[in-house]
């Protein structure tokens, strides 16, 4: 005879946790609907061709942001340039030559650290090495603060995705005679290409919000400049130091500018899962 | 051990006091058999029994994991391929290997045969194509795949799968082709055109298999070897080990009785 006083509790208390977890996913939700509610109204306001040709202005005037987007493409793309074949090559270290070393073991905990560092900390070191050294701030020590910041993020997601990689298809490769660096340049390395390129998507994402770093680096140029020597204009900043403002333009173009790193992140991020989801059918 | 082998045919490879230790655990211990040149060899016997670390071995293939040892001699014609002067490289071009589970390379099925082939030899274009044509019609698969061989090799079934991994072995041109069960995750009539391969390939090539399914040892093998517990107990022509062995325990698991 089956107990239905243990099942019938057994089913509320089921509903009772259910509700409390939708509860708590509807809770972080609302927040984010309001946050992207609030931005897309006030950022679409702001939103105007102009934004695309004309730079940043001096208080009062009419402007645009095309310096810090150019200046936030450039010094990301210089940081993924720099980081992206250390990362991949430390990652590649990790899964396939050291894997079971203690020095691997000391990399990934550090890589770790890194990971999860403060970025304001970076921004500070990168202060220290280049700035300081320079004697003013620029646009290549922007670059090299968000390239620190892609290393981990692609070490981390290359190592993973070399795992994935079943260890049978190695063994077949070197059965053929293959030399371990060529195992991996043919073999290992297409067979996770999807997964690394999700990595990389990711690291741009994550470093084109950062802002902390860049206002101890390239800081901000109110003029168009393409010259890396010198500080130049970015988003991030650029939005940091309007919003401040007592200004009502400068307020729009700070809306504009947030509203454009939220989608450009938006759209890397649904690139990323585009590659995911090919790397399973591949 | 007592010597138990038939003085006929040329031997290719020649394993001697074999021990082989997975850290601490010791998986073989004094194996000594022949692989008769163009003959093909079958190792039976239990989960666990070994059969596969001494494939293993003979192409050095477990030097990828640390921690992997083997002791005593495996001599490809005449040389020990354990000295530390044996070149890894070189080795695994002479005896080649497929594995349990079909392992396509992530590219064409043209690329997927051409990479062994390239790995030691600079052809041109045309060559290559006529060799990699060749090595399709070896595996019997050509028939098959001559219209999309610019298809990811990842698109064909699995035992069209097994079948471009021994096309892409054979395309290399080794002497020895160990097979690691390379018919047990394949339906019924994948398995049986592994084996008409097998027999084959068997006019031109050394071939040792690893099997769990009795029948198969006995339908594609000339020696067979028994092994339990990482000894080597009965080593001998298929038709002698099948219908008279000479132990109790190759006549229990043969039957069925244990295993």
């Amino acid at each position: 005879m089956k107990n239905m006083g243990r099942y019938r509790g057994r089913r509320i208390r089921n509903r009772f946790f259910l509700s409390l977890s939708v509860l708590a996913a509807g809770f972080g939700l609302v927040w984010l609907a309001l946050i992207l509610g609030d931005l897309v109204w006030e950022g679409a306001a702001a939103f105007k061709p102009t934004l695309f040709t004309m730079s940043t202005p001096a208080p009062g005037f009419d402007g645009g942001l095309a310096n810090a987007i150019f200046g936030s493409v450039l010094m990301s793309a210089l940081a993924v340039l720099v980081g992206t074949p250390i990362g991949i090559l430390a990652g590649t270290y990790l899964a396939e030559y050291g894997r079971h070393s203690r020095t691997a073991a000391v990399i990934r905990f550090v890589n770790d650290i890194l990971l999860s560092a403060p970025s304001i900390l970076i921004g500070l070191f990168i202060y220290e090495l280049f700035v300081v050294t320079m004697g003013h701030f620029s646009g290549l020590a922007g670059a090299a603060a968000l390239a620190v910041l892609v290393v981990p993020v692609v070490t981390r997601t290359t190592e993973n995705m070399l795992l994935l990689v079943p260890n049978t298809l190695r063994e077949a490769a070197a059965a053929l005679g293959t030399p371990r660096s060529f195992v991996i340049r043919a073999v290992t390395w297409r067979a996770a290409r999807a997964g690394i390129i999700t990595g990389i998507l990711l690291a741009v994402a994550r470093i084109s919000g950062e802002t902390a770093p860049l206002l101890f680096t390239a800081l901000n140029n109110q003029f168009w400049s393409t010259d890396v020597m010198q500080p130049i204009a970015n988003l991030p900043v650029v939005i940091f130091q309007f919003a401040m403002s007592p200004y009502e333009l400068w307020h729009e173009l700070a809306w504009a500018g947030a509203l454009l790193v939220t989608a450009a992140v938006l759209l890397l991020s649904i690139l990323a899962r585009v590659y995911e989801g090919k790397r399973g059918l591949r | 051990m007592n010597d138990m082998r038939p003085v006929t045919t040329a031997v290719r490879v020649d394993v001697r006091n074999l021990s082989f230790f997975y850290g601490r655990t010791q998986a073989l211990n004094n194996i000594s058999l022949p692989l008769y040149d163009r003959k093909v060899t079958a190792f039976i016997g239990p989960s666990g029994c070994g059969k596969s670390t001494l494939l293993r071995v003979m192409n050095r293939i477990y030097e990828l994991y640390p921690n992997q040892r083997a002791e005593g001699e495996v001599l490809v014609d005449g040389e020990n391929i354990l000295g530390p002067k044996q070149d890894l490289n070189l080795l695994r071009s002479k005896v080649g290997m497929v594995f349990q589970k079909p392992t396509p390379f992530p590219m064409t099925i043209f690329d997927n045969i051409a990479f062994g082939i390239n790995l030691y030899e600079k052809l041109p274009r045309s060559e290559l194509s006529d060799r990699v044509e060749h090595a399709l019609k070896r595996a019997a698969l050509w028939d098959e795949v001559k219209e999309k061989l610019r298809e990811s090799g990842l698109s064909l079934s699995g035992g069209q799968q097994q079948r471009l991994c021994i096309a892409r072995t054979v395309a290399t041109m080794p002497e020895v082709i160990l097979l690691d069960e390379p018919a047990s995750a394949l339906d019924p009539i994948s398995t049986a055109k592994i084996e008409e391969l097998i027999d084959e390939l068997s006019n031109d090539y050394t071939i040792a298999i690893v099997t769990h399914n009795m029948q198969q040892a006995s339908r594609v093998s000339d020696y067979t070897a028994f092994m339990f517990l990482g000894e080597l107990v009965e080593f001998g022509e298929t038709e002698k080990v099948f219908t008279a062995p000479a132990n109790k325990r190759t006549e229990e698991y043969i039957t069925g009785r244990f295993g």
